[in-house]
């Protein structure tokens, strides 16, 4: 398993500056990725335009959305966002895409919430074409276009992983329920008879230090929408090196292939303190103690 | 303390006597009154069930009343099937019980004891009266009257269940929680029956609503029930006398409810416990448990909170994910019981082993582990070896199909990672092939091989329409049958309306840009918005067809392969005449389940007829299409036409019969179709649907559920 770390676009009052440096850092630090989330009302950065400064300030680290509501795009533009950022970052981008569950990003970006589900599913059947179309262009730096990742926990979400995707991006919670959602996207996968493994992707929530309690406020509010659950995502918090270690056996030990751990608190120096302990823990940017990457 | 300081509990059961004594234990300052309608020393239930789990949470919140209600426990370790005049008896399970009336008496005394004022025999029509209090707790049960006031604000679902019950009580103490099956003339009784004191038991007998009205029993009163059961139960009662308490036929109504709490107009805050908010069926003895971990939780939550209403937020947030679960497996237990008769065919053993796991979350490991006896008795009744040699475990049973044994219960996929060309399977495949046979399959299955070089899915696809391509099998079947026992099953198949398309590395279903050819499909409808249109097949094509079929099989037996797979599921040429999603067809082969059915079994004839006779012939079936279609029931007619032509094995699949066709994904999510194939329509099934341990595949096997399981290998994904 390999561990990325998320990019603060989704924390209120952290300037592109930060972002930047953010970026700069974690490239140099243990990650194998820098990770993205997406919202359309919210105090927030839009995710493949951060991807695409990140990637002018970063040489290896791989670009990933998790996920980006795709409904809300139009879809040629964002296979050519998409493309821009693969071609510009050298093949980096990994784009995760899911329908989101929040009706006020989709009244706002004028799209019917309603049909979202057959608007994404033609999305994912037309992607890879706008990819391969040389009048669409850029070709993408990666033969075929980004790895594409599905996100979601219904059973047409792992179906749809199987039909069109190359891997299953899991929202987060406790490492149970991500071993759960891996085995129902290996099931669909193996019941698509497409070759190889679903590649398996996972996230989760850190804030180290004095202003961990800040990191849960922050959490109840980006997730308010969830009404009861807000409380309990702020409850998985990793807040101690102790927790984190936990955090990272149990995912590796269901399979994740990449975990990204995403900021709560916007501070560079909650940057830093998750690049000590993951050094602590022998986590580098080739993954897990020592463990070769898939 | 804070909060709440006049409590009215509507319902004088255990929810809320419960709730009434932890809210006055925490504060004794508080008001805390009880209405109930009926007199102290009534109830309408016999015997109460609790597990571990819940009596370590009684004890965590009234030490007094729990070492109570200890002390009045039945405690037993045993479930006993009763069934075709034989017990099946497993041990390790431990179960405690106790009657209602000493439960709810140790409840009323330790109210009294604490200063919760209780009245009896209060009948409260209007919830209104009770508006004068801070509070207003809600458990007075299924019918509550609170509720029923504001169904616009709580929205109460009740769906009735299919089966009728009635639940009685007899001077017999038995020694195990018991399920008693007695197949009448007039249709299977079920009876769900356990201790609950040292002198009594419950017997909650159960039946299908057919079977209900055969025998007469919708227009039977108390008593004709009373002895229409007795005699039912003579056997298992011994002469004692059955007893009838207010008891009636009735349906189990499942209550689910939009919130359980509400603030309405000028009126105290109103929260609803147990029964009140939401039900639970019988068979998992889990009402009472759930009403009183409500009643915990809520007076936990009364004392946690700042105020009222965040309060009742907070006991429905912690509750409601635990009782929604508890309800889903009620629903699942409750649909067990209600087609049960399913597996009326299943010998004694295997019959109580599909009970004993019904719930997927006790295992073949688990019930060895409980009752080491039982195992035994599962793997020697499975092999059919006596105990007084090594006796195989189900997966390791050997099964006969025609004159073809298969060493073992466990096939493996080969999938081979390099391309075929021209459909001939390279050399390289072999490795593939005898890794599989290393591994210990018992049978190993090959990709589709097309039966005609249009039939394939992909360009990388293997075939066996030509003599070149039976040459090239054959150096694979002769490695593997050198390698050892392994057998071979040769999966041929026509891709249909999904031939032409590009290798799955990138998807499904994606069209060739460039080398494409045309399809045939049972109907001229496209599979995706992106895919050729295919033609639909005349009975020219159709004689064609058939007659690729019968060359790929004479192919495959001289190629050397033990078993042969016709693929008809997942929308390929045959699954899609089957489904109705995908077969418009205005003739003979369209239409009703028959006429869709005749193209495909023709095929099956004509390749049973020149298919060694001393070999196995398996169908691929998709038993369902996972959206609106073909359903399980046209698959079991469709499986026993299978049979009656000559066909040995049905291999489970789902979906794919259309882009939009789902399955629950997830470990053995194929397994419950596979059980309803195997014993509605009478056939061997084969079934995958990722499984992964010998665990799983015992736990399938001795159920009855299949007959052999295709396992996922796990290297596959580390």
């Amino acid at each position: 398993m390999r561990v990325g770390v998320g990019l603060p676009t989704t924390l209120p009052s952290m300037g592109g500056a930060a972002v930047i440096e953010w970026a700069r850092r974690a490239d140099s630090g243990p990650f194998s990725s820098l990770g993205v989330l997406d919202r359309l009302v919210y105090d927030s950065y839009d995710p493949l335009i951060s991807l695409a400064a990140a990637a002018a300030v970063t040489a290896r680290v791989r670009l990933a959305t998790t996920i980006i509501i795709s409904p809300l795009h139009v879809t040629a533009r964002l296979a050519k966002e998409a493309a821009s950022v693969d071609a510009l970052s050298g093949g980096r981008l990994v784009l995760g895409v899911a329908v989101g569950a929040r009706a006020d990003d989709y009244a706002a970006a004028g799209v019917d919430y309603h049909t979202r589900g057959r608007r994404f599913v033609e999305q994912l059947a037309t992607l890879r074409n706008y990819w391969e179309d040389p009048s669409y262009g850029p070709a993408p730096a990666q033969p075929g276009g980004p790895p594409l990742l599905v996100g979601g926990l219904s059973d047409g979400s792992f179906a749809r992983l199987a039909r069109y995707a190359d891997g299953y991006v899991h929202g987060g919670g406790p490492p149970k329920a991500f071993a759960r959602a891996a085995d129902k996207a290996r099931a669909a996968w193996a019941d698509a008879e497409r070759p190889g493994h679903p590649q398996l992707w996972a996230q989760g929530y850190f804030a180290f230090g004095p202003a961990a309690g800040g990191g849960a406020d922050y959490l109840r509010d980006y997730y308010a929408f969830t009404g009861p659950f807000a409380d309990k995502i702020a409850a998985g918090l990793l807040t101690t090196p102790q927790a984190l270690a936990g955090f990272l056996r149990g995912y590796a030990e269901a399979g994740c292939d990449e975990l990204i751990l995403f900021p709560t608190v916007a501070d560079l120096g909650q940057l830093d303190s998750l690049t000590a302990i993951l050094a602590a823990l022998g986590v580098t940017a080739q993954g897990v103690l020592g463990e070769e990457p898939a | 303390m804070s909060g709440p300081h006049r409590i009215a509990i509507l319902g004088g059961g255990p929810a809320g006597l419960y709730c009434g004594l932890l809210l006055k234990k925490a504060d004794p300052t508080r008001e805390v009154t009880i209405l109930e309608r009926n007199p102290p020393t009534v109830t309408y239930g016999w015997g109460v069930v609790f597990s571990d789990r819940t009596l370590d949470s009684f004890q965590r919140a009234d030490p007094r009343s729990y070492e109570q209600i200890i002390n009045r426990f039945v405690i037993w370790d045993a479930i006993d099937v009763r069934y075709r005049g034989t017990t099946i008896h497993c041990g390790g399970h431990i179960i405690a019980s106790i009657a209602s009336r000493d439960l709810l008496g140790i409840l009323q005394q330790r109210c009294a004891e604490l200063g919760v004022t209780l009245r009896f025999g209060t009948m409260v029509d209007d919830p209104a009266a009770l508006a004068d209090c801070d509070l207003l707790i809600a458990a007075d049960g299924i019918h509550s009257t609170v509720r029923q006031a504001q169904e616009a604000v709580f929205e109460p679902q009740i769906t009735l269940g299919k089966a009728h019950y009635i639940w009685l009580g007899a001077e017999r103490v038995l020694d195990a929680f018991t399920f008693i099956f007695h197949d009448t003339p007039h249709g299977l009784f079920q009876v769900h029956a356990y201790p609950f004191s040292g002198t009594t038991s419950t017997f909650i007998v159960e039946c299908a609503d057919h079977v209900w009205r055969a025998a007469g029993l919708d227009r039977a009163d108390e008593a004709a029930s009373l002895a229409f059961c007795q005699e039912l139960l003579a056997t298992d009662l011994g002469g004692v006398a059955l007893q009838s308490n207010n008891s009636k036929w009735i349906q189990f109504p499942s209550l689910t409810t939009k919130t359980w709490h509400a603030t309405l107009g000028l009126g105290p805050p109103v929260v609803l416990l147990g029964d009140a908010a939401h039900t639970a069926h019988f068979s998992i003895g889990s009402g009472t448990k759930l009403a009183m971990e409500d009643a915990i939780a809520l007076a936990a939550a009364l004392d946690a909170q700042p105020d009222v209403v965040t309060a009742l937020a907070a006991y429905e947030t912690e509750r409601r994910p635990v009782v929604e679960l508890f309800q889903r497996a009620a629903a699942e237990s409750r649909s067990y019981f209600e087609t049960l008769y399913r597996y009326v065919n299943l010998p004694p053993v295997p019959f109580a082993f599909h009970l004993l796991t019904r719930s997927g979350r006790i295992t073949y490991d688990d019930l060895r582990l409980r009752d080491p006896h039982f195992g035994a008795l599962v793997d020697s009744t499975y092999s059919g070896v006596s105990s007084a040699r090594v006796v195989p475990p189900p997966l390791l049973t050997p099964l006969h199909l025609r004159e073809r044994t298969l060493l073992n219960r466990v096939a493996l996929p080969a999938r081979p990672t390099c391309p075929a060309h021209d459909g001939l399977p390279p050399a390289a495949w072999t490795a593939a092939f005898t890794a599989q046979a290393a591994a210990g399959a018992g049978l190993i299955v090959t990709p589709i091989s097309a039966v005609t070089s249009d039939g394939r899915i992909t360009p990388d696809d293997a075939g066996i329409w030509s003599n070149a391509q039976a040459v090239a099998w054959e150096h694979i079947t002769a490695a593997v049958h050198a390698a050892g026992p392994a057998r071979l099953l040769l999966q041929v198949g026509h891709a249909g309306r999904r031939g032409a398309t590009r290798p799955r590395a990138g998807g499904l279903d994606r069209p060739l840009p460039t080398g494409t050819w045309p399809l045939i499909a049972a109907s001229a409808l496209p599979y995706t918005p992106q895919s050729q249109v295919p033609q639909a097949l005349d009975r020219a094509g159709m004689d064609t067809i058939r007659a690729a079929f019968v060359r790929a099989a004479e192919q495959a037996d001289k190629a050397g392969f033990d078993v042969l797979q016709i693929h008809a599921a997942h929308g390929y040429l045959l699954a899609g005449f089957l489904s109705p999603l995908t077969n418009q067809r205005a003739d003979e082969y369209g239409g009703n389940l028959a006429n869709r059915l005749r193209f495909p079994l023709e095929i099956v004839i004509a390749v049973r007829a020149i298919w060694p006779f001393d070999k196995p012939l398996a169908v691929a079936l998709s038993v369902t299409d996972g959206v609106r279609g073909g359903t399980v029931e046209d698959a079991v007619t469709v499986a026993r036409a299978l049979r009656e032509a000559g066909c040995d094995l049905i291999t489970v699949q789902a979906g794919q019969t259309t882009p939009a066709g789902e399955a629950p994904y997830g470990r053995g999510f194929l397994t419950p179709l596979a059980a309803r194939i195997r014993n509605e329509a009478g056939i061997a099934t084969l079934v995958g649907g990722y499984l992964t341990t010998a665990n799983e595949v015992n736990t399938v096997l001795a159920a009855g559920r299949a007959d052999l399981c295709l396992m996922e290998p796990v290297d596959n994904w580390h």
